[in-house]
């Protein structure tokens, strides 16, 4: 497991820094395809909850966050790596633990630790008996849900993933070593098999944007003005 | 199948809660990642970035400001040429205009001249017919005194007399003439 990651790690950090000390104005080919990646999540992340101009203080972590989850998650479905680095609770947990950090971070820095809970967990304009409800609500929301969900939709993809992966590819070779009349049902699974290795490249990258577009909008709802 | 099988000696509470050193690992791989590509490589990228950003941006504003300067070439050309055009066109109007006046000018010195000449002429004309028609009064006289002396004889060639008679005949003959013109 960890040997995987090392692998992802060291080939996608190599590759960055020497597209980076190369990087030219007139970019090659891999540097366009990185760019690619950078306007992405500035445009269609960034741009989208934080807005460019305040989203230009995140907008290192969101896509440091977004190539590393996208390393990892891809990392799943390369032959010969075969595991995602995130399908083992750490570097998902670790991931939402920092992005946790960053938003609060940002909320207490804008308003103080009392103003940030209170601009949390208390939105305006309701009646009071329900803030008796909605308080420890929003808090155990603020300062758990929102981590855990994000590693637990992380983890849980990655793995069920890697399950479907094995469980179908297994059923191929079941199947066709069968010596019966099942061989025939074979390249139908196989079929699938290859259908859900796509798929799971698919995956590996929505999970990557939906991460970083919920930590863009967890720090954006923690340093907005309010309504 | 290695999963399925490392399923069966890990219990499945496992999965959500992670040893030591799997989090220390995460950890170590994390922050490495994190750092090199804070503090390296996205710095680098975005000033790439931003450089051709810029540069475009300089490059589409000095496209702008070289389109201004043609329109201002253009349309100081073609006003020039408009003023050009009128002016030729003025010159040509007061061209017309000074021929014209300079054809009347000289059709009226030629009528003036004409008239002069028509003038003098008929002065002219009128002079030779006095001065004609003194010398004939002076001929007509003597050839007429002559004829009268020799049909009347030596007594009417004394001088005083024939004169007499014949500025009274010549007067007569000129009150005659008068009322019949």
């Amino acid at each position: 497991m960890q040997l995987v990651r090392l692998i992802v790690l060291a080939v996608v950090l190599i590759v960055m820094c020497v597209l980076a000390s190369r990087a030219k104005l007139v970019p090659g080919r891999a540097q366009s395809i990185v760019e690619l990646l950078i306007e992405f999540v500035n445009g269609n992340i960034i741009k989208n909850t934080l807005g460019l101009r305040a989203g230009k203080h995140f907008a290192p972590f969101l896509i440091t966050l977004f190539f590393f989850l996208l390393a990892m998650n891809i990392a799943g479905v390369i032959p010969g790596l075969n595991l995602a680095g995130t399908s083992v609770i750490g570097l998902p947990l670790l991931a939402a633990l920092w992005t946790f950090v960053v938003y609060v971070t940002a909320g207490v820095k804008k308003r103080g630790i009392a103003g940030y809970l209170k601009h949390e967990t208390a939105p305006p304009g309701l009646p009071k008996p329900i803030y008796l409800l909605l308080v420890p609500i929003e808090f155990l929301q603020v300062v758990l849900i929102r981590w855990a969900s994000l590693t637990i939709r992380l983890l849980a993809n990655m793995v069920a993933g890697h399950i479907m992966l094995v469980v179908f590819i297994g059923l191929t070779q079941g199947l066709l070593l069968s010596g019966t009349w099942l061989v025939a049902i074979s390249p139908f699974a196989g079929a699938l098999a290859i259908g859900i290795y796509g798929f799971e490249i698919f995956v590996a990258a929505l999970q990557a944007f939906i991460f970083t577009i919920l930590a863009a909008v967890y720090i954006q709802m923690a340093t907005a003005d309010e309504h | 199948m290695i999963l399925a099988e490392g399923a069966q000696s890990v219990p499945s509470w496992r999965l959500l809660v992670p040893l030591p050193s799997e989090i220390i690992w995460s950890l170590i791989f994390l922050v490495i990642f994190a750092v090199l590509f804070m503090k390296f490589i996205l710095p680098r990228l975005n000033a790439v970035l931003d450089e051709r950003a810029e540069k475009i941006e300089g490059g589409l504003r000095n496209a702008e400001k070289v389109q201004e300067q043609v329109d201002q070439l253009k349309n100081d050309q073609e006003q020039e040429l408009a003023a050009a055009r009128q002016e030729a066109a003025s010159i040509r109007e007061k061209a017309r205009t000074d021929g014209q006046k300079i054809v009347d000018e000289a059709r009226t010195r030629a009528e003036s001249e004409n008239e002069r000449l028509l003038a003098s002429g008929r002065q002219q004309l009128s002079a030779e017919r006095i001065a004609a028609s003194t010398e004939l009064r002076g001929e007509v006289g003597t050839l007429a005194s002559d004829l009268a002396s020799k049909i009347v004889g030596e007594s009417l060639t004394d001088d005083e007399r024939s004169r007499r008679v014949i500025d009274r005949f010549l007067d007569d003959l000129e009150s005659s003439q008068a009322t019949t013109r």
